[in-house]
């Protein structure tokens, strides 16, 4: 009886059958000739991996399990995630630790590679200009790229920006930059007064800005996960 | 005829709103502009005090927002000058009572009689606050020589920018500041903003600055605005150049200050 009604109550898995689109990699000997060439391609199409789902086709080469373990940690560190590997001898076989091994891949058409080099070289310019004083109680969010404030930023208002903030004014308030986790993005203003300055999370507060760069014309950079604050003039 | 809606607003309490919507009420009034003064502090009325019209309130704002007087039932008209009138706030209600609408009618049905219609804006920024900015054409800010009044001060411009009728239709409401309780001589110490310092925060024109003193106090404790109770003080001189600049005169910036008192007084009734 209890099982038959826990039979009948079991939700479905959800298990199908589905095919993806995924690129395949196919190192050359010398291999580390070939992630050379790989960085130079990445260069010109910064962020093409990210998010991609990327197979290792080892059918040019010959590569032992250590050897193989070591291009997957190469290609981890610039952002490239294997999901899969193909092209392997019927013998051959990896350690469970790796990614499971494919078969009967087919080739499609890959999307022009230098078609999305444009695209990245060439992004939506997203800015935000503001012209007129920020207010305090006013936040100002913009997760998309810079904020540019010709006037000043009174204290208690913020501004919160995916990528770095120019103030030509003075900064009474907080800037938080790199917002979004982009810890190259910087804090510019001409009057620093600021009450808090934020990259990437990191932060100052007045209390732990060096008092000499009161009212003077500042940047603010992430150097590691240290926020460092200099005087530009 | 079609009054100019002035509210007179700060952020933070005890500035100086009401001694101002006084003083500058009665300023404009002296100069025979048709002047209503509204008290938007309901709960916490003051201006019938300052004004010594405290024992004359029969009806307030509250009772014509609800419909319950008319609003000539509830002006009461100032007994030393023939153009002044008063609206009071209800001292047994609070901010909620006040609705939109009823404040949009009250203020519509004022401005076909009036030249002036000042708004005298309770502390904060709720209610109260923002219904008294709400249909301003002009607005004055009144803002003390220290951080946190100019911190509250630009938080408040921030929502004349947003918040009144006017920033909703795309247009602007004329701002001013307005310093009062300013000592030159601590502000030179260091004691205090300097009227640079503010004008820098708040990046808005002065309107005026009205010196610190004694007499500010013991005009409203006999129930009187300022420029009426000692027209040549310093805070009353102070006043009056600033209702002037309110209608669009050019006059110099200065600090009237009380020690040329007997010099002025001299030297007014001369020219008079």
């Amino acid at each position: 009886m209890t099982s038959t009604s826990a039979a009948q109550a079991r939700p479905s898995l959800g298990f199908h059958g589905r095919s993806f689109m995924a690129y395949a990699l196919k190192p050359q000997a010398p291999i580390a000739d070939w992630l050379g060439e790989l960085d130079k391609w990445a260069r010109n199409s910064p962020g093409f991996f990210q998010g991609r789902a990327i197979v290792l086709d080892l059918a040019a080469v010959r590569l032992s399990e250590t050897a193989t373990a070591h291009l997957i940690g190469e290609l981890s560190e610039r952002g490239i995630r294997i999901i899969g590997i193909e092209g392997l001898g019927a013998t051959e076989k990896l350690g469970p630790n790796f990614p499971p091994l494919l078969k009967g891949g087919r080739a499609t058409p890959v999307e022009d590679a230098s078609h999305a080099n444009q695209k990245s070289v060439h992004p939506e310019p997203a800015s935000l200009l503001l012209e007129e004083p920020v207010r305090s109680g006013q936040s100002v969010i913009f997760p998309y790229g810079d904020v540019t404030v010709l006037g000043q930023v009174a204290s208690g208002a913020e501004i919160v920006a995916g990528g770095s903030i120019h103030i030509y004014g003075a900064l009474r308030g907080r800037a938080l930059a790199g917002s979004m986790g982009n810890g190259r993005a910087r804090i510019f203003c001409r009057k620093n007064e600021a009450e808090l300055l934020a990259i990437d999370g990191y932060y100052r507060t007045t209390e732990d800005i060096d008092a000499s760069l009161r009212n003077r014309p500042i940047q603010a950079w992430l150097d590691g996960d240290v926020l460092k604050v200099a005087a530009v003039e | 005829m079609t009054a100019k809606v002035v509210v007179v607003t700060s952020g933070k309490g005890g500035v100086g709103k009401t001694t101002t919507t006084a003083a500058l009420g009665a300023a404009l009034a002296q100069g025979n502009q048709k002047v209503a003064l509204i008290d938007f502090d309901v709960g916490l009325r003051n201006l019938d005090l300052v004004m010594g019209a405290e024992r004359r309130v029969v009806y307030d704002l509250i009772n014509v927002v609800q419909g319950v007087a008319k609003l000539p039932q509830a002006l009461i008209k100032d007994k030393r000058i023939e153009t002044l009138w008063l609206l009071p706030a209800s001292q047994t209600r609070d901010k909620d009572a006040l609705t939109e609408d009823g404040v949009g009618r009250v203020i519509a049905e004022l401005r076909e009689t009036y030249d002036w219609i000042i708004c005298d804006s309770p502390a904060g920024i709720e209610r109260g606050a923002t219904l008294a900015m709400r249909f301003a054409d002009t607005a004055v800010i009144v803002t003390n020589p220290e951080v946190s009044s100019v911190r509250d001060s630009d938080r408040i411009i921030g929502l004349l920018d947003s918040k009144t009728e006017k920033a909703e239709k795309g247009q602007r409401v004329d701002k001013h500041i307005l310093i009062t309780r300013f000592d030159p001589a601590r502000a030179a110490r260091g004691e205090m903003l300097t009227i640079e310092d503010v004008l820098e925060i708040l990046s808005t024109p002065l309107l005026g600055i009205i010196p610190e003193s004694q007499e500010v106090l013991r005009a409203s404790n006999i129930g009187s605005p300022v420029t009426l109770s000692d027209p040549a003080s310093g805070p009353a001189r102070a006043y009056l150049d600033a209702a002037r600049r309110l209608k669009g005169e050019n006059v110099p910036m200065a600090i009237p200050g009380d020690r040329k008192r007997l010099f002025n007084r001299l030297f007014g009734r001369r020219a008079a």
